[in-house]
């Protein structure tokens, strides 16, 4: 290619010359003594052999760097470079999306469902390339642990500086008198890649979980570590990281966590437990079925589910049973093979049996219709391979 | 002994800092402009360039005064120096690819933004404008990518804090750089008094 273009130059350059023979006469100057007479045919001689020659010995030159020190490339690897999202995040643990393309290609261990922003469909692209098989991975969201915004909490001091809370930590480690909690100058939302988190009005960012990626930029960013990543099922989580004693949390804050014990009571499965003045949610053992929340005094377990609406079987039950063994509070009840009933003084809207279901039997929950809409799309394209 | 020296030392301090490639001869402002914004791609690049600038200032040197020059053919050297510019880049890509992997991912992004660059073309053409010999070449090529580095690593330490600083927004982002250039450009011609001859 580079010769080729030399040679092309060189044809250009020669062409040029006998255009303005007239005007070689005079002096071409940068460092060219102007002359009487040029002797043309000397000169195009000497132009078109230099170029020639030049041309020759650059294009032997690099078609044998190409050959003694070429790198063998697999085409895969740009194949998968293709269908990452390229956000460059490091969700998947690599410097960049070469370096997972790469690994993901040429190391059969590593699984192709890493990249976060590019979701079920990019697994399913890279899978497709290098021949693995894509196993669903739970989404994951950022989670903010505090919910005391500027309305709900103290302040020890007026903080005037920079408005970006990792300035604002070096002032004294903030201006919040709780010192685990969120100092709301909004610095997770400027490092979001895309875009998914926004300040409200007490100052308290908010996530968008349609946009999250689960990327831990924001994890990263956060100077108070307020800021955790968590699975998308999970979505009961005691929002606070104050390791304060209850009395002191109480002064700071409107709604943080002062370790009372009443969700230890009231959890049938033994989820939360409390250790260094604070209630933490086992995310293996929670069924996320929201009844420590009403409990709570002041208010510091989240509930991510949007509404609890009670879930309801239709004509399509196959009586699997498979709903009253994920049932986290044995609303389902029913023999095998016969259409099953959800006891509605039971059942608690979490939404489990819904997602559970192999028919897509269960109606009624907040997730039922994303849940119908992604069955629908699977048959659609179970249909069109077959 | 003395003076040859004394015109090497002149020629580089010259280059970086009275003849700012950037500063005073507004060239490169492409690759000033967009790789100023982080510190670590900025050292990257000036290290790049300072390497390419010296070895095409070499190399150039000798095809311009052993074959160009007896030939009589020294119009050509705005096509043959692009040339031979292209294809070192081209080769050292290759080469550094296989030899060290490791600068590779570190450096190589930026040789291709390299190739074809206006600073890199310069020094060799102004080389050969000044009838420079082979070693005030080599320090020629030397002191413009200490300048171009120090330009880079100045401009990229700025444009760092501008990050936190409260710029109103209409001028945000290149409007504000652009400014911040000229006042160093405009520090920089307190160099010219630097060399009086």
């Amino acid at each position: 290619m580079f010769n080729g273009s030399i040679i092309k130059i060189a044809v250009i350059a020669a062409s040029l010359l006998t255009c303005y023979a007239s005007a070689a006469y005079a002096g071409v100057g940068g460092g060219v003594e102007a002359k009487e007479y040029v002797d043309f045919t000397a000169v195009l001689k000497f132009t078109l052999i230099f170029l020639a020659g030049l041309a020759a010995v650059f294009g032997l030159g690099l078609a044998f760097a190409a050959k003694r020190f070429s790198v063998k490339v697999d085409p895969r690897v740009e194949q998968v470079l293709d269908v990452l999202a390229h956000a460059h995040c490091g969700a998947c643990g690599y410097a960049g999306c070469e370096q997972y393309a790469e690994a993901v290609v040429n190391n059969p261990d590593v699984s192709p469902n890493f990249c976060t922003p590019g979701g079920a469909k990019c697994a399913e692209a890279v899978a497709l390339i290098t021949g693995k098989k894509a196993e669903m991975r739970e989404p994951i969201f950022a989670r903010i642990m505090c919910q005391g915004g500027w309305s709900k909490s103290a302040k020890r001091f007026k903080y005037e500086g920079v408005e970006d809370c990792r300035a604002a930590v070096l002032a004294g480690g903030g201006d919040k008198s709780c010192i685990y909690g969120c100092l709301g100058y909004g610095t997770c939302s400027r490092v979001c890649p895309f875009g998914a988190i926004t300040m409200n009005a007490d100052r308290l960012p908010v996530v968008d979980m349609t946009k999250c990626t689960g990327c831990r930029k924001c994890e990263a960013a956060c100077p108070k570590k307020v800021i955790e990543v968590l699975p998308a099922s999970k979505a009961v989580i005691v929002a606070c990281h104050s390791k304060d004693k209850g009395i002191d949390v109480r002064k700071h804050c409107q709604v943080g966590c002062i370790a009372c014990g009443k969700c230890v009571k009231v959890c049938p499965f033994d989820a939360p437990s409390i250790s260094n003045n604070l209630s933490r949610i086992d995310l293996d053992k929670c069924k996320v079925c929201s009844m420590c929340v009403s409990p709570c005094p002041t208010n510091a377990i989240v509930d991510f589910i949007p509404h609890r609406s009670k879930a309801f079987i239709t004509d399509k039950c196959i009586g699997c049973l498979i709903c009253s063994k994920v049932c986290p509070v044995n609303a389902p009840a029913g023999e095998l093979k016969k259409k099953h009933d959800i006891d509605a003084a039971k059942c608690i809207g979490c939404g489990i049996c819904t997602a559970k279901c192999p028919v897509q039997a269960i109606d009624g929950t907040f997730n039922a219709i994303e849940v119908f809409a992604v069955a629908a799309a699977k048959k659609k394209k179970k249909a069109e391979a077959a | 002994m003395h003076s040859e020296f004394t015109k090497i030392f002149e020629l580089i301090i010259a280059a970086s800092l009275i003849n700012n490639f950037v500063f005073t001869r507004f060239l490169g402002l492409c690759i000033f402009f967009g790789v100023s914004k982080k510190m670590e791609t900025s050292i990257g690049m000036s290290i790049t360039f300072t390497a390419v600038m010296m070895i095409s200032a070499a190399l150039s040197w000798v095809v311009f005064h052993y074959i160009m020059f007896p030939l009589d053919i020294v119009f050509l050297k705005i096509i043959v120096f692009i040339g031979i510019v292209a294809g070192i880049v081209q080769a050292s890509d290759t080469i550094m690819r296989k030899v060290a992997p490791g600068l590779y991912y570190k450096l190589g992004i930026y040789l291709a933004l390299i190739s074809t660059n206006c600073i890199i073309l310069a020094v060799p053409l102004i080389n050969a404008g000044e009838h420079y010999n082979f070693i005030e070449s080599l320090a020629f090529g030397l002191g413009s990518g200490i300048g171009f580095a120090l330009a880079l690593i100045i401009m990229a330490s700025i444009r760092e804090k501008l990050e936190l600083a409260d710029v109103p927004a209409p001028f945000r982002g290149m409007p504000m750089a652009f400014v911040i250039t000229g006042l160093i450009a405009l520090a920089f011609t307190g160099f010219s008094g630097l060399i009086t001859l």
